[in-house]
């Protein structure tokens, strides 16, 4: 049993249900009782889509459970197959079915409709959403596509001379951050490259175009959390290679292309020479001085987290000084990427585990999910959101990718954008006493309210988790020695802005206390800057 | 707890059945339910009473539809939360019960300003049958009389969306003190109100001279109204079908009135008490005529936006047939089909007496069938919930989301507008917008 407060994905059935969503002419039936269909509304309202979930929730009742909870479910799939006349269907439980154990696949079999049906096992007091989706995207193209396999020794043909390769885009679903956009660019990319692109799945797909997925030369894989097994099992069975490169900041998007065109056998010098994005004068500019060796947090699903631990690092010159995810699955991957910047990755689901590693960390920026987003306002701290759960904000009307050269523009102006600009940071510096700008003044871009200094208003006990190792302990040595100012130095020290007066606080206690120095005093001051300083 | 919905006998085809009642017949359907269920009434319930936590002991389904259906990280540091049943406590690897002791000790130790504790049921719970008043018990022998256990069930096996604060308020009422049995007469008011509704309230209250008047919920858990057989109590809310039973089992006695919805609801409203308070009537008539006069203003501003279109309730919280009822006496709309989770033909009599004849009723839902029905008869303004708005609207219908009608404060006069205004703004922005 886990203490949640809030959860950074949805139970499995939300992902399968992000995968019929996204298609056109799948239906899936929900064993499930009333109020799951809660989850509707994740589509209708904060992707604004404008129809329902092809979802059917059967709705059992407390009163069902004695009876026939499997009648409900035969007539409910009957039923939502005479309503919709879909061409595939998907069958599953919710947590709750999976409890009572009335084997949707069973059932489902036994109506025997004229379609395929593609039973789903999701676990769900041990997997979670992203998972549910890979599952249920592989579970259907295997099903819908393993009936056209070829034999076990075949081997794929040259593509014919002159004729132009192809590929399928797999992975963007209902509900991803940015899918709809993604998709755009990087068809438009590969195009420019000469690469036609045979299928987009599950997006926009039909029962019918994933059961042709085989057909495409090879398939770019642009969300490994849902589409890597999918790809893995058509590699298997229609030896189709796969990208394992995520198109995600300027870096990434022309290791892509390279590996695009070693997979097509075409040349890609054309489109690397003209790589038209903004990103790399714009952070060369001598304006983005200021950017430089920004401490930022970043936490968000694998594949976002760690393209963004690089485009941060290598194209915006920040220091990274916190990298995590909460996606266990992928978890070695940001494990060994936390390493290239001398760090150990976060690994968590819990909420508060990570909010209690930020306020540790104080870093000046946060590149987040919408949770962190919370946890960075309450503290101050600007942040851009990088990574699902995102919210209607993260919906925006406008072209706005995270992949490809467009991508990398769209990324450079959502981070620069929370961070303080240049000059208004000098001059809060400067003119501390200025009446306008008094102790806590927050920059003006971050609005009024939020700001305070944190550890001042830090209260161990309620911050952080109980039992939590890794903040508690330095939190208590650091409190049983106690720190004692001088009225001039801790006036000193409110001249400095509030946003890194925390660490400045911090970091002077920390020295005091290594060399034993009591009171703490200007002199004291100015040497812990040095001492630290970077 | 069982829910009163469920001792109810209900037709289980799926083809609607037509009560023969001829003035105001009911559809009443089975099918899928587009409805939110109990758990969600910890979003507004975890506001209302100050120091209480909610603990959701259920799935991560439900950790994440409280967290949907609160738009999402509103507030920095809810009180609620979810103990979520994993892998290991259903195979058995881990009492169940020590791990949640384990879990309630941990929130307990973080949040030491919680006084009272709910441990919420779910449907895994209850599909499991964890008792969580036994653990409600143990754990409340072992914080008392720091922290006051209880429990209640949300699961949507057996509860529909405001059904949770029925539960929730029922599981409370035994806590509540004994009055006195020689105590003089006492009004109690039951239903979550926006805090400023209950602040009019109790003004208007003690303007007619009646009193003590108390609130349930309260605002602190640690002032809970007294209950006793001089108590009459007086229904905030449409869907307390078991608080108002357990009330009665203590002996207090319901006022039977209308709900405190619009001009005409308010004042009955007020009558039932003022009457049972024995105020003088020409007294009433002066306190409640300038808010009397204040909505009939204000509603006659919205009446140029409602009167004459017609109007589609989806099942959504109880309170459909009084929203019906001043759409349709007060603003002149046509009621085309008025749904409810659950009709409760005892506390809402007099709703039903207001009612138009001949207007159709429906209880339950089958959303498809539903759908077909709402389409066919094509109103000018559908309520519905939030799975079902933007995909209507997408077709070219005006919709209402009902769950703003459970978190906006609408009750008495000085809201009467505001409650027609929330009917009429998405007319008047289909009427503006040129796009």
């Amino acid at each position: 049993m886990q203490l949640t407060v809030w959860t950074y994905e949805g139970p499995p059935h939300v992902g399968a249900m992000r995968i019929a969503t996204a298609m056109q002419d799948v239906h899936y039936v929900l064993h499930a009782p009333q109020g799951d269909t809660y989850a509707d509304l994740l589509f209708t309202m904060i992707e604004r889509r404008q129809k329902r979930p092809p979802v059917t929730y059967t709705t059992f009742q407390a009163r069902d459970l004695g009876t026939d909870t499997a009648e409900l479910f035969k007539s409910a799939m009957a039923e939502a197959y005479e309503r919709f006349k879909p061409a595939a269907m998907l069958v599953g439980s919710s947590c709750t079915a999976e409890l009572i154990q009335d084997d949707p696949a069973g059932l489902a079999k036994a109506l025997n409709l004229p379609i395929p049906v593609v039973p789903l096992e999701l676990p769900s007091y041990q997997r979670k959403e992203n998972w549910g989706a890979s599952e249920t995207f592989y579970h259907l193209v295997r099903g819908l596509a393993g009936a056209k396999a070829p034999d076990a020794g075949w081997q794929r043909p040259e593509r014919p001379q002159g004729q132009r390769p192809c590929c399928n885009l797999l992975g963007p679903t209902a509900l991803g951050f940015r899918h709809r956009d993604d998709i755009t660019e990087i068809t438009r990319l590969l195009t420019s490259l000469g690469v036609d692109v045979a299928c987009v799945a599950p997006m926009d797909a039909t029962a019918a175009n994933i059961q042709n997925l085989g057909d495409a030369d090879f398939n770019v894989v642009l969300y490994p959390e849902i589409a890597e097994t999918a790809a893995k099992w058509l590699h298997r069975t229609f030896k189709q290679p796969y990208t394992r490169t995520v198109p995600i900041g300027v870096g990434a998007t022309r290791d892509f292309i390279a590996e695009v065109a070693e997979i097509a056998g075409i040349d890609p010098s054309a489109v690397l020479a003209q790589s038209p994005t903004r990103l790399p004068w714009y952070s060369r500019s001598v304006d983005s001085n200021y950017l430089t060796g920004k401490r930022v947090f970043i936490f968000g699903d694998a594949t976002h987290a760690i393209a963004a631990a690089r485009i941060a690092d290598k194209e915006f010159g920040f220091n990274v000084v916190g990298l995590g995810t909460y996606s266990r699955e992928q978890a070695r991957d940001v494990r060994d990427a936390a390493k290239l910047y001398g760090l150990e990755a976060l690994i968590s689901d819990d909420y508060l585990e990570v909010e209690a590693a930020i306020e540790a960390l104080e870093p000046e920026m946060v590149l987040g999910s919408q949770m962190e987003r919370h946890i960075a306002k309450r503290l101050g701290i600007g942040c851009a959101v990088i990574s699902a759960p995102v919210h209607v904000q993260d919906f925006p009307a406008r072209y706005s990718p995270q992949m490809g050269f467009e991508g990398a523009n769209v990324i450079f102006d959502s981070w620069v954008h929370p961070l303080m600009m240049g000059l208004e940071e000098h001059l809060l510096g400067m003119f501390r006493e200025d009446f306008e700008f008094h102790g806590d003044a927050q920059a003006s871009h971050l609005g009024h309210g939020a700001a305070k200094e944190r550890t001042e208003t830090q209260d161990p006990s309620s911050a952080a988790p109980a039992g939590d190792s890794t903040t508690g302990d330095s939190t208590a040595t650091l409190a049983e020695w106690t720190a004692n100012w001088r009225q001039d130095a801790e006036a000193e020290l409110k001249k400095i802005p509030f946003f890194v007066r925390g660490k400045a606080r911090k970091n002077t206690e920390l020295y005091a206390r290594e060399k034993g120095i009591s009171p703490i005093t200007l002199e004291t001051l100015y040497n812990a800057k040095a001492h630290f300083g970077r | 707890m069982t829910s009163s919905v469920l001792d109810q006998p209900v037709t289980c085809t799926s083809a609607p059945t037509i009560r023969q009642d001829v003035e105001k017949p009911v559809i009443r359907e089975r099918g899928q339910r587009e409805v939110f269920c109990g758990l969600t009434g910890i979003v507004w319930l975890h506001r209302k009473i100050q120091d209480a936590f909610f603990l959701v002991v259920g799935s991560r389904t439900c950790a994440h539809l409280i967290q949907s259906a609160a738009g999402v990280m509103i507030f920095a540091e809810p009180r609620f939360g979810t103990a979520i049943i994993d892998e290991r406590d259903l195979a058995g690897l881990a009492d169940m019960n020590e791990e949640l002791d384990r879990v309630v000790t941990r929130l307990l130790q973080r949040r030491p300003d919680i006084k009272l504790l709910f441990l919420v049921g779910s449907c895994p719970s209850e599909v499991i049958k964890l008792d969580l008043s036994r653990a409600a018990q143990r754990l409340s022998r072992q914080y008392m009389p720091d922290v006051r256990i209880l429990n209640y069930s949300g699961s949507g096996i057996e509860t529909t969306f405001t059904q949770g604060e029925d539960a929730c308020l029922a599981s409370l009422v035994p806590e509540l003190p004994m009055e006195d049995a020689d105590a003089p007469a006492s009004l109690m008011i039951v239903g979550s109100l926006a805090d400023v509704v209950e602040d009019q309230f109790r003004r208007l209250f003690e303007e007619l001279g009646i009193g003590p008047v108390h609130f349930l919920p309260p605002r602190n858990s640690r002032s809970l109204p007294p209950v006793g057989p001089n108590t009459q109590y007086l229904l905030a809310q449409p869907f307390l079908g078991d608080t108002g039973r357990i009330l009665e089992d203590r002996g207090a006695k319901r006022l039977s009135a209308p709900f405190p919805l619009g001009a005409e609801g308010t004042t009955l409203w007020l009558k039932a008490a003022a009457q049972a308070f024995g105020v003088d009537p020409e007294h009433f008539q002066k306190v409640v005529a300038p808010g009397q006069e204040r909505a009939r203003v204000a509603i006659e501003r919205q009446k140029k936006t409602l009167g004459g279109k017609s109007v589609f309730f989806f099942p959504d919280s109880q309170l459909e047939p009084p929203l019906a009822r001043f759409l349709a006496r007060e603003l002149d709309m046509t009621l085309i089909e008025v749904g409810t989770p659950f009709l409760h033909r005892h506390h809402l009599e007099q709703e039903l007496d207001l009612l138009p004849d001949g207007v159709q009723l429906s209880e339950g839902q089958d959303v498809e069938k539903q759908l077909d029905r709402c389409r066919d008869s094509n109103p000018d303004l559908i309520v519905c919930g939030l799975g079902l708005a933007n995909p209507l609207e997408a077709e070219g219908r005006a919709t209402k989301w009902s769950i703003e009608l459970v978190f906006t404060p609408i009750q008495g006069f000085e809201q009467a507008g505001d409650l027609a205004e929330l009917f009429a703004r998405p007319l008047v922005r289909r009427a503006r917008l040129e796009v």
